[in-house]
Formats: C-alpha cells, structure tokens, sequence
C-alpha cells in the first residue's frame, strides 16, 4: 500500500465516470471521491505508525527520469486537502445541471489526480509534468461549463492557460539547466546541489515566475478575478480551493531548498510583494460589484498573506502558511458555494441584486456568517491558527511587516462584512428566496465542522506537518 | 473537581446559545427565555463558589486543558485562570448579565426573533468569560473578537434597518483595528519573553530579565490601542454611540457594563507590564482624562436618551482610564464594578421607559414620567446621584478616590476630571428633569398607555439600584476590602488613601461640584421649564456639541472617503493597465507574426530573390569572416 | 602539348562561368515567364558544368568530367519532370506566368 493508490484510484474514477453515462456520472464520480479520500486517511493512519508509503519506480533511463512519488507530512497534509475537496466540490455540483456530465465530472476527477501527483511528486520533471497536466482539465472545465458571455470567456480563460503555462516554461528550463548540473531530476539530488549564487537567483526567478502566475502574487494576479468569475462555480473551488495552493506548496517544496541563498537574500522584496498583495487586493474588493469577483480579490489577499508567510523562510512562517492554505482551502470553497447557492436562487451575481436574504433563510444566513468570520480569522476558526503564526513569523522580521500584514484583520472585516450587509440583510427581498437544501446544508456544515473543529484542537494538523517543514528548513539553512 | 465546574462556568452559556439557536424556536419564547437565563444563573452560581473559596485560600486555580497552537519558541496552551481579579469580573458579569436576561425575557417578549436574541446573549456571556478567565494573552483574544462579533450581531438584530447593519458594522471595524494593537502587542511580548501565560509572564517581568526598555513600552502601547478600541477611548470611541442601535438590554449588558471594560481588565491584568513602562502610562492617563471632558460635553446636549448614557459611558470609561494611567489599577477596578451596577440600573431604566412609550427615544416628547413610573423613577434616581457622584453611594466613593490620585499626582489631569465629573452630574440630572418632571409632551395615544413595567423588568432595576447605592462598601477609604483583595496581582503595593485635610478637602470639593451640575440642571430644567430646542434650530457651540464635535464626518472624510475612492481607483485604472500590460504581450507576439505573415507573399520570384540575397549575404559573410580569399 | 586550357588561362574559364550563371540568376530573378525561368535555371546548371570541367582539366583528375555526366544526366531528368509541371500547370491556369502562381501566400 503507498501513495501511488490514491493516484491509481482518482485515474480510474475518471475514466469509470466518463464510462458511466451523463446520468450515473456525478454519483460514480462522488463515489471515487470519497474512496481516494477514505485511502488518504487510511495512508495518513499507516504513515503516522511508521510505515513506508513511498513508491519508487524507474521510468526513463535517459534522460534519467524517475518515477517517484514521496509523502512527508507536508504532502500529506496537501493531498488530504486535495481529496477532501474533492467529493466536496463534485457534491456541491449535484444541484446544478451539466451539458455533458459525464465529461465534466470526469475532468473534475482527472484534476484531482493531476493536482494529488503535483503533492507527491519527487521528482523534478514527473512534478513538471503533473502540474501542466493539472491545467488542463481546468481549462475545458472553464472554457465549456462556464458563464457569461462565450467570446469573453474564452478571451478570459485563455489567456489564463496561456499567461499560466508561459511561466511554468521558465521553471522547465530551470529544471533542465539543474538536470545538467546534477544528471538526475530526482528532488533529494538536486537539494544536494551546490549552486553559486548567481545561478541561484536565476533558478529562484525562473520558479518565481511559474508560482507568482498561479498563486496569483501581485501584480501577476490579472488572469484570476476574470476567470474565477466567468468559470463555473465548481471551477473555481478547484482553482482557489486547491490549485492556487499547488503553487504555494511549491514554493516551499521546491523554490525555497532549492535556491536557499536567493531566498535570504532578496526575502523582502517577496514578503513585501506578498504583503503588497494583502492590501491591494483587500482594497480592490472594496468596491466590487461582482460577488465572484469579490471573493476572487479576498482570496488574492489571503495568499498574498500566506506567500509572505512562506518567504520569511522560519518555521512559523512555513507552519502558518501551510496551516492558512488548509483554511483557505475549505473556506473560499464555501463562499464560493454561498455565491453559487445564491446564483441558483437569484441567478446573479450582482450584489446591488440581492439583500433581504435573511429573513427568508436563517439557516443559509448562519452558515454564511459563519463562513464569513472564518474568512476574516475569527479566533477559534481555523483560519486564526493560519493567520496568526503567519503574523507572527513576519513580526520576526520586522515588526512593520506584521502591522501591514495585520491590516487585512481591518480591511478584511470591512469588506466581508460590507458584502454581507448588502447580500442578505435589509428589507425583506421581494424575490423569494428558498432557504438551503439537504445537500447543499451537507456541504456547508462539513465545511464549517472542519474549520470550527480545528479551529479549537489545530494540534493533529500541525504535528503532522512539523517535522517535514522542520527538514526543509534544515535543507534550506545547509 | 474544580476543573469540572470551572468547565461548567465556562459552558454553560455556550450550551444555552446551543439550545437556542438550534431548538430555540420549536421550545417557544418563555422557555427560550428561561434556558438564556438559567444559563448564566448556573455560570453565576459556579462564580460565586470560585469566589468564596478564593475568598478564604487565596489561590488561583489554573486549568490546562490542551496544546492550541504551536509557535517555534513556544506553545500557546488551551487554559484557563481563574484568580481574584478574573473572578471578581466574573461575579459581575455573570451577576448583571443573569439580571439583564431576565429582563429581557420581558423587553424582548414582542420579538418574533426573541430565541435568537438570547441565543446571541449567551455566546457572549460565554465569549466574556473566556477573555476573563483565559490563562494567556491569546485565550483572551479569543473572547475579545468573539464579544466583539456578539457585540456586531446585536447592535444589528434589527437587521431589517441598514443603519443599524451600518452601526453593527462600525462597532466591529473600529473594534478590530483596536485588535491589530492587542495582536502586534501579542507579537511583541512573544518574541521579547517566549510566553504568552500570564503567570509565566509575570514571573519572567518580575524576575527583571530581558527588560528593553522601548520594546516594553512599544507593546505597551500597542496593547493600549487595543484596549481603547474595545473601551470606546479617544480615537476609536465613535462607535460606542453609535451601537445604541441595538436592544436597549444589550446597551446595558455589553455597551455598559462589561464588555466595554474588558480594556480595562487587560491592562489591569498585565498592570506588572504597564508598571515598566511610565511613559504609556501617561499617554493612558492623558486620554482617559480627554476622553472623559470630550465625552462628557457632548452628553451635555444630547436629546435621545440612550446617546447621554452612551457618551456618559465613555466619559467614565475615560475616568477608569485615567485611574489606569495613575498606576492606581484597583480603583479603576473599583470604578468599574460601581459603573457596572449604576449604568446597567440606568441603560435598563431608560429601556422601561422607551418600553412604557412604544420605542419613543427622544427626550423632548417625554416628560412627566415620575407619577407614573415611580419604581423606574426611584431607582434611576438612586443611580443619576451615584454616578454624579453624591454622598454615600457607590460612585461617589469610587469616583473620588480617582479624583484624589489625580490630584496627588497632577493637578491638571485631576482639574479635567473634575470638570467631567460636574458636566456629568449636569446632563445626567437634565436626563432625569426632562424624563420624569414636569408635564408629559408625547402624544395622547402615548399618554393614555403610560404605565410601570412589569415586575420582571422592575425586579433587575431595583436589585441594580441597591447595589449602586450600597456597592462602596466594598472599598471605603481606609478598610478597602478590595485592595486587600486584589494585593496579590499587584507588582507594587498600592497604599490606601490616608484620610487627611486634603483629601476631607477634596471630597467636599466633589461634592459641591455634583451638586453644582445638579443645582444648574434644575435652575434650567424646572425652574426655567426648559425643553431641549428642535434639530434645526441649535445653533453655535451647542451645534457643534450636538453633533458631537463632528469627528464622524472628519473620519468619512480622512478615511473611509479615500480608501473607497482608492479602491475605485485600484479597480478602474491599476487593474486595467495591469491587465494591459500582460495583454501587451500577446499583442506584440500577435503583431511580430502578422509583420512575418507578409513574407509569405507567394511570389515565387521574390522568394527567389531572397534566396539570392540570403546565399550572397552568407558567401560575403564567410569571406569576410576568413579573409582568406 | 599546350592544352586549350594552358592556351586560354583558367581564369577566363572562371569568368566566363561567373558570367553565365550571374545571366542565369539573373533570367531567374526578373522573367516571369515560366518556360525561361526554366531556361536560366538550366544556364546555370551548364556554367557549373562548365566550371567542373576546367576544373577537372586544370587538375588532370577525372573525376570532375564524370560528375558532369552525372549531373547532365540528372538535369535531363529534371527537365522532363519540370516541363511535365508546367504543361500542367498551363492546362490548368492557362497561363505560365510564375507572378500568377501564389497559392502560397500565407
């Protein structure tokens, strides 16, 4: 038993989806979901005792490419996040009807299995090659299943696979040029590579550029509020909810050990650049009017936070970071669902549309609240845990870093609950608005039980992921 | 055992907000009512246990419960503290906050969302005593933003009403920016001390190690800008005011009484650090002493009755801050407990007045209320003179020994003081002249209902007035009890007042002084018979006054103006050029091609003729190259 | 025995092939008619030959003269296939103007 099941098994559920028909698509697809989730717990419990769940398997002799994939605590931590997204978001879907289901539910499958071998990958072209496989099925995803206008969204989703895959084609290049100096692509080879400083930064931009693109970092985020808005809600979970959090776990697996020296030097200028996207992007949500969009720049914002919290390169503020992405994670699925149960209700996303919620749904009122305050780190969710160790680690390096960090507890509130406000309080809505449905109530409250839950005990999570951030450390301080 | 009941103190408002959210409209009104109250009762009950026994032994009784989060130089722990001081706080908050549920069962009982309204007052009671009973600086964070959000849910309970949603909102914003002082606070005694438990704390700041000056009074005065966030201090008050939106039992239970004192209890809590550092404590002084003048004039001429209880409530908050920032922590807990009872008695009489005439705020159409409301009366009245500070209840007693500190240490901030403490006594009895005395001026169909509120409101009102007139005892100049209590939180050993000439000298001077704001409240009230003018017609100072210095329009205009229309700006004009700039090149690739695309002419003969030139160009390049030929 | 070639000089073997290839170029670059075009091609085809075969004299070697009956041989064949185009192309287009063929035009 070893990681490459959950990847057999996210393969085979898409290809048993496609098989299965548009009908039965969504529940095969559901099924597969919660089994590859049920094995990573299962995985979680066997590495936990100790036991080996690594798989390494020869694949290319020449050039020498391995086929291996490795689970640390980090990786772990991300492929849970992974498959326990997944079943989500494909249950959140079963409320909207698709053209096709069975290709779509499929791709959601395919996507899964991509993003799961980007955390395990160990090494550097197998990794390359899961995370552009992981851009395709986004791209149809947003490209057939999306909304508003056709020739718009098309402007707008290609010109995110294109800006995306552009950048990823410097972190290719670094990787053959490391390839050169090491003679293998396997990751623990290329930690071991003694590189000047000079070929240090260049690596360290190649990668920057492949990450700063899909994380978004401004001011590389102009793909982001555009297609989070014009793809189907369901896309951008995957997007926000998981693969943005593909380019953070990069930045800390690769970027980082692999350019250490680059990385002390140059570290503010990319706290400031991640803090810069804190309050850029709390102040451009400000005034939107979009509610997609809305929550697209607040999640600009949050991972401006967590990529600073990952370039202070101390152990808080990798712990913080990865601890924030779990939360963000869960969280921006959530909103993004509320804006979606909305949608089907209203069908627009225009807040000046809505308002007057409340009245006729209390249950929805309240788990939206509660998603809210998540999103703003209210102590005792989980995402406080994040933000917190995140602030913490950039007020060691300087106090200022963690006061202009902090400005996103302000701006934060203001914009969230401003949203709020005009989304559901007010003057009953003279639409009528049907409080939430069974499923769409299951969804939620797994989403708010996680965040609640760890929110109180984040103790499992961070022991989990402590010793591997603690080795990359090492790696990094060699 | 004691971790057990101290588990249920802590829980058993959380269960209540429980049961109310999830069953509390199937159970009915009544008994939504009675579970919120009963909740705080047993939460009272268990306090008053810890109390006791605290009382006789004297020892704090700590609770680890678990590790919560993880940072590199330490472990931040779930626990839980409960000694004298978290225990006093806990007395009254749990003993107000058991009296004002049984008010509202009352207040509240025509509101279709009655069982949300308990369900809100009881997360934060339970979100109260976690900030109170937290063993380290980060539990109490967590009950300081979770009173804050219950605060922001109950200010907007009527949330059909957007001003009100935008007072909820204001309340919450204003408190967080507060919250980023306590965090960076939190971050600066993090990495100065590696602890954020307060015994830890405490040791290692005694112990006198690692004492950096600037770095002390840096979160000093970060944790000051807290704690002026949450207790309404010069700058961020202006949403206290504002949050009288809500249901007037929440003004009383939260806006008054304890959760606007939790910045209090955090500096007394961390008085061994504030003690480090003399120069933040002036500044505290300073601004408690500003706040209460500023406050206080603008009570002068409020006409909605909540709004002068509100700015009197930051006018002696502004009182305690100003005890805090003479060092003298015990009196300024003194103040808070006396404030707690009066103000509570005061918030919930002006709610049986408003009850008694249909949500009627405004002070100009009351009048005449005495004979028809004598237990509303009388009770108020007992805490109008407390608070003005009058011979021998509670207020005078506490307010006085704060005046008395003043003046030993500076004149001047004790001139302020007193000054509040005059106008404070003025707008305070011009409440009472134009509620209770004189002819009714509301309508007819107002008159003809007027009636006293029934015992479930009166019953709270009559317990708060006793204890506002008889609440002194617990700290009389020379045996203070309190101060004896309170010995063992204190680095320093606060002496009690000896009773001198000055200080006889001193009170009479309050004393005249109350009785001056009193003396001119009547001469304008009922001797002249003066009602208040209409809105339009104020004018001058009073204008000014009225509205309230105009420091709400000076924020919209320095701050939220800006940064909306930034916001504009960053949407319309930084995203489109970024997005531009990105475009830009796909435009030039698009460009570089459509240039090349006119190469491909299919002429063959031009494509002959630049096969011509190409091979000449390469021949005449390796001949120049090699010059050989 | 004077050969023609130590007679006349190699360098005026070069020139002239110089010349004949510059025409063929030339021919190639400005006519437009397809049948001449062709013509200049093979121009210049026979000033190479020309050159191969002062070459191969100069140098006493005959290597050179059996290339030229290599590439005589294949020029011929050339020929036949190119004029077998352009009669297909004339029946096609009715015209051999190489300005009307830009079907290539991208």
């Amino acid at each position: 038993m070893d990681v490459s099941f959950i990847l057999i098994i996210l393969l085979i559920g898409a290809f048993a989806t496609y098989f299965s028909g548009d009908k039965l698509a969504p529940k095969v697809a559901l099924l597969f979901g919660l089994v590859s989730l049920g094995f990573s717990v299962y995985l979680l419990s066997l590495f936990n005792a100790g036991q080996n769940i690594d798989f390494i398997s020869a694949w290319i002799t020449k050039p020498s490419i391995s086929f291996s994939l490795k689970a640390d605590g980090l990786s772990l931590a991300m492929l849970l996040l992974n498959t326990a997204l997944t079943p989500l978001i494909i249950f959140s879907a079963f409320g909207n009807e698709f053209r096709n289901a069975k290709n779509f539910y499929a791709l959601i499958l395919f996507m899964s299995f991509a993003m799961a071998g980007t955390f395990l990958a160990a090494d550097g072209l197998l990794y390359y090659i899961f995370w552009e496989l992981a851009l395709i099925p986004i791209y149809f995803i947003a490209l057939i299943w999306g909304n508003g206008d056709a020739e718009e969204r098309k402007k707008a989703v290609v010109k995110f696979f294109i800006y995306t895959l552009a950048g990823s084609l410097f972190m290719l290049t670094a990787f053959i040029y490391l390839y050169g100096k090491a003679g293998s692509f396997l990751i623990e080879d290329l930690y071991k590579l003694e590189l000047s400083s000079q070929e240090q930064l260049w690596i360290f931009l190649a990668f920057f550029l492949a990450y700063a693109i899909k994380i978004p970092i401004i001011p590389f985020h102009t793909w982001q509020a555009k297609v989070y808005q014009k793809a189907p809600t369901v896309g951008t979970m995957l997007l926000s909810g998981i693969m943005l959090k593909m380019g953070l776990y990069s930045v800390i697996r690769w970027q980082l050990p692999l350019a250490p020296s680059a990385a002390k030097e140059y570290m503010t200028i990319f706290i400031a650049l991640g803090i810069a996207g804190v309050i850029y992007g709390s102040i451009v949500a400000l005034r939107q009017k979009d509610l997609k969009k809305l929550l697209a720049y607040s999640s600009l914002a949050h991972v401006g936070l967590i990529a600073a919290g990952t370039y202070t390169l101390n152990l808080d503020g990798l712990r913080g970071a990865v601890l924030q992405m779990i939360a963000h994670g869960f969280v921006v699925v959530g909103l993004f669902f509320v804006a979606e149960i909305i949608y089907r209700r209203y069908e627009t996303r225009e807040i000046s549309e809505m308002g007057g919620i409340r009245s006729q749904s209390p249950k929805f009122t309240s788990m939206f609240m509660i998603l809210v305050l998540a999103s703003v780190a209210l102590p005792s969710t989980f995402n406080f845990i994040g933000e917190f160790t995140v602030l913490y680690s950039l007020s060691q390096i300087g106090i200022i870093w963690a006061i202009l960090g902090g400005t996103t507890i302000i701006l934060g509130a203001y914009y969230m609950l401003r949203m709020f406000q005009h989304v559901m309080l007010g003057e009953t809505n003279a639409k009528l608005f049907k409080d939430v449905t069974t499923n769409e109530t299951i969804v939620l409250v797994s989403i708010i039980t996680f965040l609640l839950f760890f929110g109180i005990y984040p103790k499992p999570i961070t022991d989990l992921i402590t010793p591997s951030l603690e080795n990359i450390i090492t790696i990094i301080n060699r | 055992m004691d971790i057990n009941l101290a588990l249920v103190l802590l829980l058993a408002p959380f269960l209540g907000f429980l049961a109310n959210i999830f069953l509390g409209k199937s159970l009915g009104k009544n008994i939504s009512g009675a579970i919120g109250t009963i909740a705080v009762v047993v939460s009272f009950a268990m306090s008053l246990f810890f109390f006791l026994q605290i009382n006789q032994t004297g020892q704090p009784i700590s609770i680890h419960l678990f590790d919560w989060i993880a940072i590199s130089n330490f472990n931040i722990e779930f626990g839980f503290l409960l000694d004298q001081l978290s225990l006093l706080w806990l007395l009254f908050v749990t003993g107000i906050g058991s009296l004002i549920h049984l008010y509202s069962i009352s207040y509240m009982h025509d509101d279709e969302k009655m069982h949300k309204f308990f369900a809100y007052l009881n997360l934060f009671v339970f979100f109260m005593i976690t900030l109170v009973m937290g063993s380290n600086l980060l539990i109490m964070f967590i009950g300081w933003e979770g009173v804050g959000l219950c605060s922001y849910l109950l200010i907007g309970f009527w949330y059909k009403n957007q001003n009100y949603n935008d007072a909820a909102k204001k309340a919450f914003i204003m408190n967080r920016i507060g919250d980023l002082g306590f965090l960076v606070g939190i971050f600066i005694i993090g990495f100065m001390f590696n602890t954020l438990d307060f015994a830890t704390l405490k040791a290692t700041i005694l112990a006198g190690n690692n004492l950096d000056a600037y770095w002390i009074a840096a979160a000093g005065l970060a944790l000051f800008i807290g704690a002026s966030g949450k207790s309404a201090q010069i700058p961020l008050y202006t949403w206290l005011p504002d949050a009288m939106a809500g249901p007037t039992p929440v003004s009383a239970l939260i806006h008054a009484a304890t959760m606007v004192t939790a910045g209090i209890f955090m500096i007394t809590r961390l008085n061994f650090l504030f003690d480090l550092a003399p120069a933040i404590q002036d500044i505290i002084a300073v601004i408690g002493a500003i706040t209460s003048l500023v406050a206080a004039t603008i009570g002068l001429v409020q006409n909605d009755i909540k709004k002068v209880l509100a700015y009197s409530t930051v006018s002696q908050l502004g009182l305690m801050f100003l005890a805090l920032g003479l060092g003298a922590y015990e009196i300024a807990v003194f103040h808070v407990i006396t404030h707690a009872f009066f103000k509570a008695c005061l918030f919930l009489g002006s709610g049986s007045v408003i009850h008694a005439l249909h949500h009627e705020q405004d002070m100009r159409k009351m009048g005449g209320l005495r004979k028809a409301m004598p237990i509303t009366f009388i009770t108020m009245l007992i805490s109008s003179l407390a608070i003005s500070g009058i011979f021998p209840l509670s207020g005078f007693w506490s307010k006085d020994e704060i005046l008395m500190t003043a003046y030993h240490q500076s004149p001047v901030l004790w001139v302020i003081g007193s000054l509040a403490s005059i106008l404070t006594a003025f707008y305070m009895f011009r409440l009472m002249y134009l509620t209770f005395f004189k002819e009714f001026r509301g309508s007819e169909e107002q008159k003809h209902h007027l009636h006293e509120s029934p015992a479930l409101l009166t019953f709270p009102l009559i317990v708060l007035a006793i204890l506002a007139a008889i609440g002194g005892l617990i700290s009389l100049p020379g045996h203070s009890w309190l101060n004896h209590y309170l010995e063992p939180l204190f680095s320093k050993a606060h002496e009690a007042h000896h009773l001198g000439t000055t200080e006889y000298m001193l009170m009479a001077i309050a004393t005249v002084g109350a009785l001056l704001g009193i003396g001119i409240a009547y001469a304008k009230y009922i001797k002249q018979a003066q009602v208040p003018e209409e809105d339009e017609k104020i004018t001058g100072f009073s204008k000014v006054l009225y509205n309230k210095y105009y420091v709400d329009e000076v924020y919209e205009a320095i701050i939220v103006k800006p940064i909306n229309l930034l916001s504009r700006f960053f949407r319309d004009y930084i995203e489109t050029a970024l997005a531009s700039i990105v475009f830009g090149f796909g435009k030039a690739a698009n460009e570089l091609s459509f240039q090349g695309k006119k190469l491909q002419n299919g002429s063959i003969g031009f494509y002959l003729f630049a096969f011509v030139i190409g091979f000449c160009a390469i021949v005449s390049y390796l001949i120049l190259a090699q010059k050989k030929f | 025995m004077d050969s023609v070639l130590n007679q006349i000089g190699i360098e005026n073997y070069i020139f002239l092939s110089v010349a004949l290839f510059c025409i063929g170029v030339f021919g190639v670059l400005y006519r437009r008619n397809a049948i001449i075009v062709f013509m200049s091609i093979e121009i210049m085809l026979n000033a190479v030959n020309l050159l191969f075969v002062a070459f191969s004299t100069y140098h006493q070697d005959a290597q050179g003269q059996v290339f030229v009956f290599f590439s005589m041989a294949v020029a011929a064949a050339e020929v036949a296939v190119g004029l077998a185009i352009l009669v297909a192309i004339f029946r096609n287009l009715g015209s051999i103007d190489v300005a009307n063929l830009k079907n290539l035009k991208g």
